[in-house]
């Protein structure tokens, strides 16, 4: 056996899979799109043949489902074709939906650590808090954001805010539940080693607790962004919004513009696992700093 | 040096040289546990001298490790009083009157050796150069000289305990108290830490506890063995040891006096012991 090749191990099985579902793409785009350029044959009395009806489901301007490179050549215009300060590039459209993602998520943060800190602490938030906490996620948030929205429009609150709360309301979670589970992850020698020193909470917090909660923490932030970008999305379809990715999904929508649509909608994805990405980063960084034993790849 | 030689000398904790580290008298401890009370420890009258080399020795649910956690102010007696440097061992604890060191290192991952070191002192909030003196000083001690900017990891089972004794020496306490620091480690590695352990401790003239089920390790170490039986808890045996103070060799445990010493206190252990399971 030869070394294990990164083409091998990574490459070749990931082509493979997207290769059988840009595959199933096109026929399942062919099936859908068939009667309507059936339809438009028998509009305008002409006959197609098999092949003809087949290149022209893939090529129609408003298919049910379009075909990959129809995604693909809109996602080129609408990015690198369109200068980033156009109200139809998706650049800007994504930079809207990003301001609003990262400072939901960033308040979303805050207030978990914060929570899951006086919970750790205080025995009264951990039986009062707690509870609410996992209720808050029970509600349907498509449900909430309109009313948030409308409610925080008008008390003036508009912009970027409301969008980010809501945001906010979804990544505080995974942050607060992670958190108490990781400022509660040192061992009871740990704990006890302290007590020895005659450390008072805030040097336990600090020199223990708090460190040794950064894996839990980053596991977390890794499902708070993600979420967070859901959040601001959502946030932009109640109000018709004017700008950002949410709104080019509802503008899509009210037009027909399918191909619209499924671009938008590739490139909150490709935002989301940049997102994710970024996060995996930093966390490889910040456990480097800390010392971690370097993880060797499994098998 | 034998406890009253050097009476009338006054150390850093205020406590005379003739006086007793540790003082315990009719001490009883009892868990509430859902299965209704067990008695942990019962009726334990012991006394320990400075510059005692004392180890506590066992089978396993003879109390032995509750009985160093009394006295490091980690579990509340129930009965019976206990006094650590002259005063309680709370006040002893918030004095950071001891260093303690557990079965397992219990480093911190995320800190180098150097500043698994500094912890203690970091939390003293003794000054940046106090603490680099200190953590020379003690990593000399234990010989792990150069490995400062190490973690954890990156070091052998027998060196990071050695760190987390380094740990417990930084605090400069005068006792010592020790719960089966090597109870994880192979017997090679054993025996070259326990030769360590006693030149240190002949070194630094500290007062040992040391918790541990192995007897020529006890016997070896110790000044003084406290044989204990389960159920409850208590001391079946104290025995004195007649072996010489301060460095032995490893040799020694080859000697018609070390195995007298050794059957005496296995023949402890056997009589403490219930075999009725």
């Amino acid at each position: 056996m030869t070394k294990p090749s990164f083409l091998r191990e990574s490459v070749v099985p990931v082509l493979t899979v997207l290769a059988v579902l840009v595959a199933f793409w096109y026929v399942a785009a062919l099936f859908m799109n068939h009667s309507m350029v059936v339809a438009e044959a028998q509009l305008k009395g002409l006959a197609f043949t098999p092949s003809e009806t087949w290149l022209r489901s893939w090529a129609l301007d408003k298919p049910l489902l379009p075909a990959p490179h129809q995604v693909i050549a809109e996602l080129w215009r609408s990015t690198a074709g369109l200068s980033v300060t156009s109200k139809r590039s998706l650049v800007y459209h994504g930079w809207v939906t990003l301001s609003a993602t990262l400072l939901g998520f960033l308040l979303g943060t805050l207030l978990g650590i914060l929570l899951a800190i006086g919970i750790v602490h205080q025995k009264v938030m951990d039986k009062s808090l707690m509870p609410w906490i996992i209720a808050s996620q029970t509600v349907p948030i498509l449900a909430v954001a309109p009313m948030l929205i409308v409610v925080l429009n008008a008390i003036g609150i508009s912009g970027l805010l409301p969008k980010a709360l809501i945001s906010t309301y979804l990544s505080f979670f995974p942050v607060a539940v992670g958190m108490v589970k990781g400022l509660r992850s040192p061992e009871a020698i740990h704990l006890d080693l302290m007590r020895t020193y005659n450390a008072d909470d805030f040097q336990v917090f600090t020199k223990l607790r708090w460190p040794a909660s950064v894996p839990f923490l980053f596991a977390s932030l890794k499902v708070g962004i993600a979420i967070s970008l859901i959040g601001a999305i959502v946030g932009e379809l109640p109000t018709g919004a004017i700008a950002g990715l949410g709104a080019r999904l509802l503008f899509g929508s009210y037009y027909g513009q399918t191909i619209q649509i499924w671009a938008a909608l590739f490139a909150a994805a490709f935002l989301a696992g940049l997102l994710v990405l970024v996060v995996g980063w930093s966390e490889r960084l910040v456990m480097h700093l800390m010392g971690a034993r370097p993880e060797r790849r499994a098998g | 040096m034998a406890a009253g030689q050097a009476s009338g000398c006054v150390f850093t904790t205020g406590v005379p040289a003739s006086m007793n580290v540790i003082d315990i008298e009719a001490l009883s401890l009892t868990f509430e546990t859902g299965d209704g009370p067990v008695q942990a420890l019962s009726n334990i009258d012991l006394k320990i001298a400075k510059g005692d080399f004392v180890s506590f020795i066992g089978p396993s649910g003879c109390g032995k490790t509750t009985l160093l956690r009394v006295i490091a102010d980690l579990e509340q007696p129930t009965g019976g009083s206990i006094s650590v440097n002259g005063t309680t061992p709370e006040l002893a604890r918030l004095d950071r009157a001891y260093g303690y060191v557990f079965q397992a290192p219990a480093l911190y991952p995320w800190r180098t050796i150097a500043r698994n070191v500094a912890l203690p002192l970091e939390i003293m909030s003794l000054t940046r150069a106090q603490q680099e003196e200190r953590i020379a000083r003690n990593l000399a001690l234990v010989n792990l000289t150069g490995f400062e900017k190490k973690y954890p990891w990156q070091l052998s089972g027998g060196m990071q305990q050695r760190a987390s004794i380094a740990r417990a020496l930084a605090v400069e306490p005068d006792l010592l108290l020790m719960d089966e620091p090597f109870g994880a480690l192979d017997e090679i590695v054993r025996d070259h830490l326990n030769e360590q352990l006693l030149q240190l401790w002949a070194k630094t003239k500290k007062t040992v506890v040391f918790v541990t089920h192995s007897i020529p390790e006890a016997v070896y170490l110790s000044t003084k063995i406290v044989v204990m039986s389960p159920r409850p808890g208590r001391i079946h045996d104290i025995v004195e040891s007649d072996l010489p103070r301060g460095p032995r060799p490893l040799d020694i445990r080859e000697t018609p006096e070390f195995l007298k010493l050794a059957q005496r206190v296995r023949d402890g252990l056997r009589a403490g012991h219930s075999y009725d399971d």
